[in-house]
């Protein structure tokens, strides 16, 4: 499309009205869109049309369709985190990863549903009703970044933009079939990302290619000084490393812990046989330990609701979002109160109570205390495994994508399928999932999850577009051209 | 059931605990690069991160961290190499955010001490205040209550909120238990406020009026009966907001507490507001149920670690401490004990220094300051400083009347220029033609012209009668227009007449 549009081929307007079409034929069964901004998309693409007939030196994605996870402001149009208490709520501000965005050029076609504040992998926890993967629309497309994995995934964007807490990117991309990247924590600013748990939460990039991936990887991630955890440094080189493709003499690290027992027999096998490709390529495959990372989901659900049960704490009807029972005489805290018993779901308010509780005098030492001690052993068990090891690699999630309603009544199973995503999370160092082929017992799309040490991103592209290219020569294509049509044109 | 505050000090030892909070002058707030400027519109300060908008993230300002270090190298603490934010949860509705970032179980200052000193019956004595730490933190938004009788929330009809406050760089001062102060616990603690506001004027590191909320004080106190090792339940009286009222609520708090016990009533652990017109507290927010705060390390920021070689840095610049260089200025300038308390109070010490320094007399400099420059400034209801007169001004004027170019009165003529905008003093001789009449030739003129004017009066003197000269002279000045040399003046009339 890059290449289409910088021939003249085709404008930014004509792309962007073509996905806005899409979108208007197929969302209506994926629903991965809250708000379509077709206003402002169709007025970008003009103003890069006019840039590109002006002979402007142009980002190479400029001009392309993008969807935008509803957790990221963008300056006067609707953000809600997929929750009630922020319904109608138009940000004064853009968000540092928006901003970077629209200096790119890039056209933000809408906002994509999600989980309520990022907290579930289904996006059935959206306020606004679920999302349905387009692979299979009975089923979810994980979450919490299940529209922005949906949209791509269903054609109705090539790019987008998710965020990842716990796997909330490489979880979805892995349902359905696409590149997801959850960068080094600190590496994308997260300035204007709608926190919920701020030390682990971290915006990356989707796309239905590693290349596309790394491109607006590229654009988002740089130091930010409005982001105190923004890493000040030098960044690697991303697009360079989805173009090399090569793996020789890499040594790729498989975590024991996180393969075997509790793994879908498709998915295993579809990791399996992706590491013989890797080997076939001369990479030398070896297997690691990891025993910390059986506590890693207990850590994870004590750190994340602990943090979120403070900053949602902002959410109280005071300046912005939902307000009830704000009759004649309701006192400041009634309103509270009832705007937060109204504005929350079911899944955010467990989380709050957790973490209100977890930090609470005399609970502090036993459950936030100990949660922590369990991040650090498990950076321990990372820093042992990449002594190793040039990456780490395993299935990203157990199982393929599940139907809707399946797991949503069972918190711990929904929880147990973040079990290979979260110690990315926990370590603050940056995770991929590209496609490994279908699982033969449902034909939906497996995910291969690459780990590297923090600021070490390239990595993960240089390793992903090398595994992609083999697994594309040998499909004749890539996973998503297998996807079912959903109607519309692609 | 009144007693005396004697009676309480002979059976009861009091022990206090102060926390002062200090909002700092830094031009941008602790987490956001609002303005902190005092009085603008209501909410016309505050952006994203300052009314906690969904996705606003906080950045440490780097001036209220030296602030801060600044602040507990001169209270003698140590600085701590590593320290950390926590978030204070709690809901209340001028806190955007439903917690304050402060900091928690790792201050950045700790364990410092400030001497003060106070005259007591056997003369001038030191009490140390032991200091726990020093710690930055973010004021909250302000409430006002509108409606109901009290401006309290309880019967207003509703409140209104302004955030430009929040987010306003405070620093928090906390005392360990100050024991063995006995009778003089309130005066002590006012001496400590003092010392504290002394110090914190002379780092530069706030405006430190407490009159504006910018130096506030919560004054713990417990009483425990005389010899004994317990503690008792203490009172906290929050936002004491002057030295004298820091002084009355410790006074009143005691003797509340000496009622209580002395009836066999518990002291209830509670928090009280101190009330100006009565001198009396009265009860706030009840404590039995201890707020949990549920505090955690803040993730949004960093860990503050300074530079060891900076701390060094920022040390060796401090200023002089404002106790010892009160004792080097007294004596350098030999001003008795009463006027130097003149200029303390009167707050012209800083401005009085540097009158000297531009080479006044410190007794024409404190007499300028302390005398006509502040008569006018309370008569316009402004500090000193205020005023559009400086130093150098003031030193000019007095080197003019040195070289008696200015009588004192004119002076004082020149001095009412400067403050009303019309110049230099120089300028204001030049463009009101103030000069002393030095001719004596025109004053002779004068004094003859007086002398026939009043027959009667200069026969007096003629006989002898010195004293009627006086009214010879006024007149003879009034002929000037004030502009001669008196002592000239005299000197001639009674040449003059024969005497």
């Amino acid at each position: 499309m890059s290449e289409a549009l910088a021939k003249g081929e085709v404008t930014s307007t004509q792309l962007t009205q073509a996905h806005l079409d899409r979108i208007k034929d197929v969302d209506p069964a994926v629903k991965a869109f809250l708000h379509v901004d077709t206003d402002g998309a169709l007025e970008q693409a003009a103003r890069v049309d006019a840039d590109r007939s002006a002979g402007k030196t142009l980002h190479p994605l400029a001009g392309i369709p993008l969807a935008l996870k509803d957790v990221l402001t963008q300056e006067g149009v609707p953000t809600t985190a997929g929750s009630k208490i922020l319904q109608g709520w138009k940000p004064q501000y853009d968000s540092t990863v928006v901003s970077k965005i629209k200096n790119a050029g890039i056209v933000i076609v809408g906002k994509t549903n999600m989980d309520e504040f990022a907290m579930g992998s289904s996006t059935e926890n959206s306020a606004y009703g679920p999302t349905f993967n387009p692979w299979d629309l009975t089923r979810t497309p994980g979450g919490s970044s299940g529209g922005s994995a949906a949209a791509v995934s269903a054609f109705e964007a090539p790019l987008a933009i998710g965020s990842d807490t716990g796997g909330s990117i490489r979880q979805p991309a892995a349902l359905t079939g696409i590149v997801g990247v959850r960068p080094t924590y600190g590496a994308v600013s997260r300035y204007g990302l709608i926190a919920y748990s701020s030390s682990l939460d971290q915006a990356g990039p989707f796309g239905r290619t590693v290349l596309d991936t790394a491109l607006l990887h590229d654009v988002m991630a740089g130091h930010d000084p409005k982001d105190a955890t923004s890493i000040n440094g030098a960044f690697p080189d991303v697009v360079a490393a989805a173009r090399k493709r090569d793996v020789k003499g890499m040594k790729i690290g498989v975590i024991k812990q996180l393969q075997g027992e509790g793994y879908q027999s498709g998915v295993q096998a579809r990791f399996d046989e992706s590491l013989q490709v890797l080997a076939s390529l001369g990479a030398q495959i070896v297997e690691v330990d990891c025993p910390s990372f059986e506590y890693a989901l207990a850590a994870y659900y004590l750190i994340a609701p602990s943090e979120c049960s403070s900053n949602l704490a902002r959410f109280d009807a005071m300046r912005y979002g939902l307000r009830v029972g704000d009759s004649d005489g309701a006192s400041a805290e009634s309103v509270m109160n009832a705007t937060r018993n109204a504005g929350f779901g079911h899944e955010v308010k467990r989380r709050i109570i957790l973490g209100t509780y977890a930090l609470s005098s005399g609970y502090y030492d036993a459950y936030y205390g100990s949660a922590q001690k369990i991040r650090t052993l498990i950076i321990q068990d990372y820093a042992k495994a990449f002594a190793q090891a040039d990456v780490l690699v395993s299935p990203t999630a157990p199982t393929t994508a599940f139907k809707i309603g399946e797991k949503s009544n069972d918190p711990i199973a929904m929880y147990l399928g973040d079990v290979a995503t979260i110690p990315v999370n926990l370590a603050g160092i940056c995770g991929m999932s590209l496609p490994a082929g279908l699982a033969d017992e449902d034909n939906l799309p497996v995910g291969f999850q690459i780990m590297a040490p923090a600021m070490q991103d390239a990595r993960l592209y240089q390793v992903g577009s090398a595994l992609e290219a083999a697994l594309v020569s040998q499909w004749g294509g890539h996973l998503i051209s297998k996807a079912p049509a959903l109607g519309g044109s692609k | 059931m009144a007693i005396s505050y004697d009676d309480v000090v002979a059976k009861y030892d009091p022990v206090l605990g102060l926390e002062v909070h200090v909002e700092l002058n830094t031009e941008s707030k602790m987490f956001c690069s609002c303005s902190t400027t005092f009085g603008a519109q209501p909410n016309t300060q505050t952006c994203p991160v300052c009314l906690a908008l969904p996705g606003a993230l906080p950045v440490v300002n780097a001036t209220a961290i030296e602030s801060t270090i600044k602040i507990g190298l001169a209270l003698n603490c140590s600085i701590a190499p590593y320290s950390r934010f926590a978030r204070k949860n709690y809901f209340y509705p001028d806190m955007p955010k439903n917690f304050q970032i402060s900091q928690y179980d790792e201050p950045i200052c700790f364990d410092g001490y400030v001497d003060v000193e106070i005259e007591t019956d056997e003369g001038p004595r030191q009490f140390r205040i032991e200091i726990e730490r020093v710690h930055m933190e973010e004021d909250t938004g302000k409430s006002l209550h509108v409606g109901g009788a009290t401006g309290r929330i309880h019967g207003a009809d509703y409140s209104l909120l302004d955030y430009n406050r929040a987010g306003i760089p405070l620093v928090e001062i906390v005392t360990k238990i100050v024991p063995g102060t006995g009778k003089y616990a309130p005066e002590v603690a006012r001496a400590y406020v003092a010392e504290l506001r002394d110090i914190l004027r002379g780092l530069g590191v706030s405006d430190v009026k407490m009159e504006q909320g910018s130096l506030r004080c919560d004054a713990n106190v417990s009483l425990k009966p005389m010899g004994s090792d317990v503690l008792g339940t203490r009172s906290e009286t929050k936002n004491v907001n002057s030295l004298r009222s820091v002084e009355r609520a410790i006074r009143g708090e005691m003797i509340r507490h000496a009622e209580l016990l002395d009836a066999g009533q518990k002291v209830k652990q509670e928090t009280r507001h101190f009330q100006e017109d009565t001198g009396l507290t009265r009860s706030g927010r009840s404590k039995e149920q201890a707020e949990d705060y549920r505090y955690f390390p803040e993730p949004d920021l960093v860990p503050v670690a300074p530079d060891a070689a900076w701390i060094e840095e920022l040390r060796a610049a401090l200023p002089e401490r404002p106790s010892l260089r009160r004792k080097r200025l007294k004596e350098e300038w030999s001003v008795p004990d009463k006027e130097m308390a003149a200029m303390v109070n009167a707050d012209v010490l800083d401005i009085v220094e540097a009158t000297v320094i531009l080479g006044a007399d410190p007794t024409k400099a404190r007499s300028w300051w302390l005398g006509e420059i502040s008569r006018i400034a309370n008569d316009k209801e402004v500090a000193v400083t205020e005023l559009s007169i400086t130093p150098a001004d003031v030193a000019e004027i007095v080197a003019l009347v040195n070289k008696g170019e200015l009588t004192d009165k004119l002076a004082r003529q020149v001095v009412e220029g400067v403050i009303a905008g019309e110049g230099s003093p120089a300028e204001v001789v030049a463009k009101r033609g103030i000069k002393v009449v030095n001719d004596d030739g025109a004053l002779m003129a004068a004094i003859e012209k007086v002398c026939n004017d009043q027959p009667d009066t200069a026969q007096k003197v003629r006989d002898g009668h010195l004293p009627a000269a006086g009214a010879l002279i006024g007149a003879v000045m009034k002929e000037t227009k004030g502009q001669a040399d008196a002592a000239r003046v005299r000197e001639l009339l009674l040449g003059h007449l024969g005497q």
